[in-house]
């Protein structure tokens, strides 16, 4: 590591972002090399000012009164956005659907908000949804970010969703089968959290993203590349499920008869 | 929408977060007065649609609601805060020693000294002027971590960015806070007095 990466990473440094080998690196480098362990001195000492001089602003008890007043009461009507994902079509940007209702717009109007979950169900809504999956396998395999729960174990794996998500995704083992687990993390596509499980095949990673959506009996497995990664889509009870990989195209639908049958039987 | 229930849901879930939320909105307004018109606008979509929200994940989902309403806020009253990132690129060298006497040895300022509590008035006023006037997509990313301490993927989830986005960005506004701190003591003397 030369002095120009090191100055790179002291701010991934400092805020526990880099994984071991580059932390290590950037450590050595720093011992060596007086230039940069004062670079690093003075970003910390930067840090430490604005996180201890930085003002955390309370709300005032006359706004939060305001808020919990101003909630609508006793409206009987359904929740506009139901649990289940939306796919937004328009893609990242819009990931809110709400970010149209604002500019002189009621926001109380719930016809309105209906009309919008209309909308989203319309062909072409995949496009954006894949782009954000390639995005988010892509940041996966930046250093440290492919787990939060590092484990092949389905028993540790688990239990972790439990409290962090609001699904219970199955966890089948298929180590045998030449996919072993790799663990699993919380990820953000279209804006709302997922449950990922990471699973590996030989070199290479495969994402699984998994989210409750009922489920479309006439949705059979589909096969597409994105940005030059495979993504192959299917539904379980209840559950939509997207993996995505640099893994070939028949490994991954062998990924998928598999995976499929073991979370049935498991 | 949401009943009786739901609503003692709503509360329960939201209400912890509140105080984080409505940080974020004032640093992105800066002011107490409009950072009320956001929470408003705010409070009202997460009611709305309390049905996206996550259990676990309230802090982000909220966050991130505040963060777009404030967005649109600005771009309706204030959109010149809004112009291209671009233009706030790199004025300054990030090299060491442009200004030796404002070199802080790390090791004397841990958490618990003393003199890192006792910082300055002076000192806090400096730096809280400093990231007021970061550009909204940089003071926002200083918020969420400095002071909501948030990882990067919380920040990239909440922002609508990513992760890679955030470093650069947070590493950016790291370096335009350092060379606004330095040069407010090249020019009036030694930091703080
Ligand atoms: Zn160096």
């Amino acid at each position: 590591m030369d002095c120009s990466d090191t100055r790179r990473l002291i701010d991934a440094s400092l805020d526990g972002e880099l994984d071991l080998p580059a932390q290590l690196a950037l450590e050595a480098h720093t011992a060596a090399c007086a230039a940069c362990r004062e670079a690093y001195a003075r970003r910390r000492a930067l840090v430490r000012r604005v996180r201890v001089g930085g003002e955390s602003f309370a709300m005032p008890d006359a706004l939060r009164r305001r808020l919990l007043d101003s909630l609508p009461q006793g409206e009987p009507s359904p929740n506009p956005v139901p649990a289940p994902v939306r796919r937004w079509p328009w893609g990242k940007a819009w990931s809110w659907p709400w970010a149209w209702l604002t500019g002189g717009l009621s926001l109380a109007s719930a016809a309105l908000a209906v009309a919008l979950t209309l909308v989203v169900i319309m062909p072409g809504r995949d496009a954006a949804l894949e782009r954000d999956l390639v995005d988010a396998h892509l940041r996966s395999l930046m250093a440290d970010h492919l787990t939060d729960v590092p484990s092949s174990d389905r028993h540790t794996v688990k239990p972790w969703f439990n409290g962090r998500i609001d699904l219970s995704p199955p966890v089948p083992d298929l180590a045998e089968q030449g996919f072993p687990l790799a663990g699993g993390r919380l990820d953000y596509v279209d804006g709302r959290p997922v449950a990922v499980l990471v699973y590996r095949r030989a070199r290479h990673v495969i994402n699984l993203f998994v989210w409750p959506e009922p489920a479309d009996p006439a949705d059979a497995p589909r096969f597409r590349g994105a940005q030059g990664y495979n993504v192959l889509h299917w539904t379980g009870p209840g559950l939509a499920l997207w993996a995505v990989s640099d893994l070939n195209r028949g490994e991954l639908e062998d990924f998928q008869r598999l995976w499929s049958q073991a979370s049935r039987s498991s | 929408m949401p009943n009786s229930r739901q609503a003692t849901r709503f509360e329960d879930t939201v209400l912890p977060h509140l105080d984080a939320a409505y940080n974020l909105a004032r640093w992105l307004t800066r002011n107490h007065h409009d950072a009320e018109d956001v929470m408003q606008d705010a409070f009202l979509r997460a009611f709305r649609f309390f049905g996206g929200c996550r259990p676990g994940d309230a802090r982000p989902w909220l966050l991130r609601i505040v963060r777009n309403a404030a967005y649109d806020w600005l771009r309706a009253n204030r959109p010149a805060e809004l112009c291209s990132l671009d233009e706030h690129g790199l004025e300054h060298g990030n090299g060491p020693g442009d200004d030796p006497d404002c070199v802080l040895d790390g090791r004397t300022a841990a958490p618990d000294d003393p003199e890192t509590h006792a910082m300055k008035e002076a000192e806090r006023r400096l730096v809280n002027r400093l990231i007021a006037d970061l550009p909204v997509a940089y003071r926002e990313v200083i918020v969420l971590r400095e002071l909501n301490d948030l990882s990067y993927r919380e920040i990239a989830g909440i922002a609508g960015v990513p992760m890679g986005t955030v470093m650069s960005r947070l590493s950016r506004a790291r370096q335009m806070l350092q060379a606004a701190w330095d040069a407010t003591n090249a020019t009036e003397g030694p930091r703080g007095l």
